[in-house]
């Protein structure tokens, strides 16, 4: 399990001095997941040890935005002012999305499923 | 017996102190996950919710600031970093269907990372929202910490986005089974992937607990929308504005 999460750790410091370096708009665990993926690849897969870390850190994603979700006590007032206009844009925003990207991605494969026979 | 002093000096040591912060937030996290599980994992008792609620009346009782809590929450917080590293894991495992499909999810991601940052707008603006929270609303699909990057630069609230960042991301994880009730979509992958590019960490953290496929897809749509809402609201935003 040490093992496994200094992984986890090196990849996600190799994408924060990337992302530096190069000033990228995109955080840095993003290119470390995306190093570790090409890594993956190559290499033919994660370890035991890897594999098992990872699924405990992923079964409780949830918690770990807790404390930014806190953060939302700082801000009743602009939300008490605002909460109509922001309230129906996040509900409908958030609900087109779902559906547009599923729609066309549900089509699109099969579409494509068809075409390859 | 401890008099109401000396227990007050108690409350005082460890309200300055980190232990406080993390022991509360590992709490509220297990009871709201004893609820969401004795819920049969049912969407609307979504854990992260419950355990913000939570957390917000407890400080607002005890009268404790923000920051006082997030010196301790922020051991809990840091862990981001390497879960999303993670995410490459169950993602690999995906890799034979990844390829039979690369082509209609860039597409699928294009389509919807636009729907997400231009209908955000629009609709703020038109319900009379203020600029301030337009810009801030704009990159709210994305994963906090580049949502707030993203607002920085177009002259948004950061702070504020990190609120509507983690409201959609509950959102989403809330609604996303009803919507693919309603429009008949059954493929894991799919419905993962859809709940990613919309609503992120929060809603990849409820697709993992309906299917390790769904977990995945919803995994890469995060990242890849996190990138490519990066590269396009700097870009839209004077337009959507002129637009609007």
């Amino acid at each position: 399990m040490l093992g496994a999460l200094t992984i986890l750790l090196v990849f996600q410091l190799i994408g924060e001095v990337i992302a530096q370096l190069l000033a990228l708009p995109i955080p840095g665990p993003v290119i470390g997941m995306a190093l570790l993926f090409a890594a993956l690849a190559l290499r033919g897969g994660p370890s035991p040890g890897l594999r098992d870390t990872a699924q405990n850190l992923l079964q409780h994603l949830s918690l770990l935005f807790v404390p930014a979700g806190v953060g939302v006590m700082l801000h009743f007032n602009r939300i008490g002012d605002e909460w109509l206009p922001l309230a129906v844009s996040l509900v409908g925003s958030t609900v087109l999305t779902i559906a547009v990207t599923a729609l066309v991605l549900h089509f699109l494969t099969r579409r494509e499923k068809a075409a390859g026979g | 017996m401890r008099t109401p002093a000396q227990l007050a000096e108690i409350w005082v040591y460890l309200s300055a102190s980190p232990l406080l912060g993390l022991t509360v937030t590992l709490l509220a996290y297990q009871g709201a996950f004893w609820l969401y599980k004795r819920a049969g994992f049912h969407p609307l008792a979504n854990p992260v919710l419950l355990a913000v609620a939570a957390l917000v009346l407890l400080l607002k009782l005890t009268g404790t600031p923000y920051p006082t809590y997030f010196d301790g929450a922020q051991f809990v917080h840091f862990l981001l970093g390497p879960a999303t590293v993670a995410l490459a894991i169950p993602l690999y495992a995906q890799l034979p269907k990844l390829r039979t499909m690369a082509g209609p999810l860039l597409a699928a991601l294009v389509v919807g990372s636009l729907t997400a940052s231009v209908s955000a707008v629009a609709i703020g603006k038109l319900f009379g929202a203020s600029e301030a929270s337009l810009l801030s609303l704009a990159p709210k699909s994305v994963t906090t910490p580049i949502a707030m990057g993203i607002a920085e630069r177009i002259g948004g609230l950061p702070s504020l986005t990190a609120v509507l960042v983690i409201t959609t991301g509950i959102l989403g994880a809330v609604s996303a089974r009803f919507i693919y009730q309603a429009l008949g979509i059954a493929d894991h992958a799919v419905r993962g992937f859809a709940v990613g590019v919309a609503s992120h960490g929060i809603g990849t953290a409820r697709a993992f607990q309906v299917s390790e496929q769904a977990g995945a897809f919803s995994g890469l749509a995060m990242g890849l929308n996190a990138l490519l809402t990066a590269l396009l609201v700097p870009l839209l935003m004077p337009w959507l504005r002129d637009w609007l």
